[in-house]
């Protein structure tokens, strides 16, 4: 039993993190929260060809570099932990994954060398105005005709769609429920009868879009009324994935909760020294290093694609978002008033960790998921 | 990563399966896997148990041959307890001598105090118990003041513990002993080794609030042992009782992952009996109890590839104490809610008996678990002042 990183990883972390402390500091994050776009070519540019970071757990076949979701994990990781803006989470995990665990061989050699690259920014369509998040959620319909598809409805909450060049939606053959008739097709972003719309979103880092599709003309991806297993892994993987970027950040605003509290001087003492801050803070270490305990090991179990991802999924998910939320929320309270202000950047984690907390399913979500796969 | 067994580990889990297979039968296997340290029912049976562990030496197993142990890695050892607790064999009652004295021991002992120690603890033969807290020395343990003087060739102790468990069960006590009278504080104290039975020593029982009475005052009068039987240098048993807290916090409890597990089971099973499973509330709760479970197995798991790689235990483990005992408290609740009416009544309650179920011990007696072995508010003080770095409260 080995449950540690190896050396290659931790030099992999090294040295995404000294990239990303130089491309991502809080003055880049700050401007380019403002933009429409959210993120800046030249540095997705160089992520792509000088660390080849969206690359790197795309199998080799496809123009990756073949290594785990383990390395991706920890990718994720230090993103997380600067608020990178870019379309990672959207383009590298999860319409990379959808397209690996959907796409046909062919497919995927058509579509993952652009991911890979960095050249081409994707992402996937799923979540509707209804905000569900499982197979319940999907009513977009999907037409045939002469072996032609066209796709109408509204997506939701899509992150970077109205940048991506390339949206693997999600949608249902007309007459289906449930998990049955799930279909995966690709969609250019700039295809006839798409309207993209930003939206004003509570975090500002990471930008989402409404899509509406008006007969659009679609490939399909697979095969089509069989994407239930495909889609449900994928939302198995994208929820390891967001749960190792949180603790990215858990991890950033603790070390900004004790810094702090050192410096911070009230009644002629350091605040760290009362034991309401100390204990506050032990709180937070304990928690963040447990979700850190929970977004590894399913890493491992998503490298592994074993059968164990569908529960440690859930239950990181779970875990990580609390874990998160409530670290951001003590590391304002322990700043005080400074902590409440724009100028700081206490709020940027704050609102990550909720909007993360909610996307693909809060806490409760996870939990019902949960007890539904241990047999609760 | 990699949570495979390798094949030398796969096949030393074979071993201890079949071992198991052909051992815990009978009155044994019947025992079940309740309870814990601090529980003494089926005592006698437990005892006799330990004693077929100790004959095939899976007591003391990563102890150095020398003294009657197998000298196995710390990998076979978690095997060994994930086997025992996968075959709901017994709790263990060797826990203060085989997992707190022993390894202290092994870490400051000398040659001759190795020779006549570990291999009674290793055959069952003598028990231990932990004389540390007194009735002004809880959470500030450094105010110790049951003292010790020389007298020719022994030690003579006077003062007062509590809250031993299993004292009266003892053959032996370690007890942190303040042998510098003009000290004060964690300076000055040394760790004796003590026999328990002699006439300078008093045990009264406690009763707890579960009803039992496994807690032990220990009064001691003029009680003696000899010179030699001073654990490190005299003066500097402050160190050696850290060490020993340390493994309290850290590897002692390992395996109460895997007896959690079953407990799990246990409650799962009552709330598909009754309903409650289906009960949306409840549902999320044993949800989210089933997440802490997972979670502390897989913190379990870090620290223990900390501990192969780094060889010690660092104040991580005070984490590890602060997870389990909060979670096992908050699942005793649960329990009590996942039984609805039917926790409204204990097995028996009269004035001089009270007995409870396995699900009514746990949430009650896992109330202790947040206040022995260093309360969770010391354990605090540990995360903050020695993880994080945080200043210390001035004294």
């Amino acid at each position: 039993m080995n449950f540690a990183f190896s050396e290659e990883q931790e030099e992999l972390r090294r040295t995404v993190r000294q990239f990303l402390e130089a491309k991502s500091p809080e003055t880049e994050v700050r401007r380019l929260m403002e933009t429409a776009e959210g993120y800046d070519p030249a540095v997705w540019k160089q992520m792509g060809q000088e660390l080849g970071l969206q690359s790197i757990a795309i199998p080799e076949a496809y123009g990756g570099q073949g290594f785990t979701f383990i390395e991706l994990g920890i990718v994720l990781e230090e993103m997380g932990r600067v608020l990178l803006c870019a379309p990672y989470f959207s383009s590298v995990v999860l319409a990379a994954n959808a397209i690996l665990n959907a796409g046909t061989d062919e497919q995927k050699s058509a579509l993952l060398p652009g991911i890979a690259s960095g050249d081409t920014i994707a992402t996937l369509a799923f979540t509707e105005p209804s905000g569900k998040w499982d197979a319940a959620g999907i009513t977009l319909e999907a037409t045939e005709s002469g072996g032609k598809y066209t796709l109408s409805g509204e997506k939701m909450f899509v992150l970077d769609g109205h940048t991506a060049d390339l949206i693997v939606v999600v949608a249902r053959t007309a007459g289906t429920n449930g998990t049955d008739g799930i279909s995966f097709f690709t969609v250019r972003g700039d295809a006839n009868g798409l309207t993209r719309t930003p939206l004003s979103t509570m975090d500002m880092t990471r930008k989402q879009a409404k899509l509406e599709l008006d007969n659009v003309v679609a490939e399909p991806l697979g095969t089509p009324g069989r994407g239930w297993d495909a889609f449900s892994k994928t939302l198995d993987q994208a929820a390891v994935a967001l749960a190792n970027e949180m603790m990215g950040g858990a991890q950033k605003v603790l070390e900004m909760s004790v810094e702090y509290a050192k410096v911070r001087v009230q009644f002629g003492r350091p605040i760290g020294s009362f034991q309401a801050i100390k204990h506050k803070c032990a709180d937070m270490l304990l928690e963040v290093e447990s979700g850190k305990s929970a977004a590894y090991y399913a890493s491992w179990a998503a490298a592994e694609d074993n059968e164990e991802l569908p529960v440690v999924a859930a239950l990181s998910k779970a875990y990580c978002s609390e874990a998160y939320f409530h670290a951001t929320a003590e590391n304002i309270q322990i700043h005080g008033g400074i902590g409440f202000t724009w100028e700081h950047p206490a709020h940027l984690y704050f609102k990550r960790a909720k909007s993360s907390e909610i996307y693909l399913g809060d806490p409760t979500y996870h939990r019902e998921l949960l007890a539904q796969r241990i047999g609760i | 990563m990699d949570f495979a067994d390798t094949p030398a580990e796969a096949a030393f889990r074979a071993d201890v399966r079949s071992w198991l297979a052909e051992h815990l039968v009978g009155e044994y296997a019947a025992l079940g896997p309740g309870g814990g340290p601090a529980d003494e029912s089926g005592w006698d049976v437990r005892h006799e148990w330990e004693r077929v562990l100790g004959h095939d030496r899976w007591v003391g197993m990563s102890w150095p041959e020398a003294y009657g142990g197998r000298g196995l890695d710390l990998a076979r050892q978690i095997i060994f307890n994930e086997e025992y607790a996968r075959a709901k064999a017994p709790a263990r009652l060797s826990f203060f001598g085989e997992g707190l004295f022993a390894p202290t021991l092994i870490q400051f002992g000398t040659e001759e105090q190795k020779q006549r120690f570990l291999p009674k603890i290793q055959r069952v033969e003598e028990l231990w118990c932990q004389g540390f807290s007194e009735p002004n020395a809880g959470s500030d343990l450094a105010n110790i003041q049951t003292r010790a003087a020389l007298d020719g060739d022994e030690w003579v102790i006077t003062g007062q513990k509590v809250w031993t468990t299993l004292a009266h069960r003892a053959d032996w006590c370690f007890v942190v002993c303040r042998t510098d009278p003009e000290s004060s504080s964690h300076h000055g104290l040394s760790y004796l080794l003590v026999p328990m039975h002699q006439p300078g020593i008093e045990v009264r029982p406690l009763r707890q609030l579960t009803g039992s009475s496994e807690f032990n005052e220990v009064f001691f009068d003029g009680a003696r042992t000899a010179r030699e039987n001073v654990l490190g240098p005299v003066g500097e048993g402050w160190k050696v009782a850290m060490a020993t807290l340390g493994f309290e916090r850290g590897t002692a409890f390992m395996s109460s992952q895997l007896a959690f597990e079953s407990e799990y089971a246990q409650v799962l099973e009552a709330a598909h009996k009754n309903g409650n499973s289906q009960q949306p509330f409840l549902r999320d709760e044993l949800a989210q109890r089933y997440v802490g479970l997972q979670v502390m197995k897989f913190n379990g798991m870090r620290m223990l590839t900390n501990l192969v790689h780094k060889g010690v235990l660092g104040p991580e483990a005070s984490i590890g104490k602060l997870f389990w005992t909060t979670w096992h408290k908050a699942f005793g609740e649960t329990a009590m809610r996942v039984l609805g009416a039917d926790a409204l009544t204990v097995q028996h309650a009269s004035a001089d008996a009270y007995e409870l179920d396995e699900l009514h011990h746990i949430f009650m007696s896992s109330r202790a678990e947040t206040i022995y072995a260093g309360a969770s508010e010391i354990q605090r003080n540990i995360i903050g002042e020695r993880v994080l770095g945080l200043p210390r409260e001035p004294r």
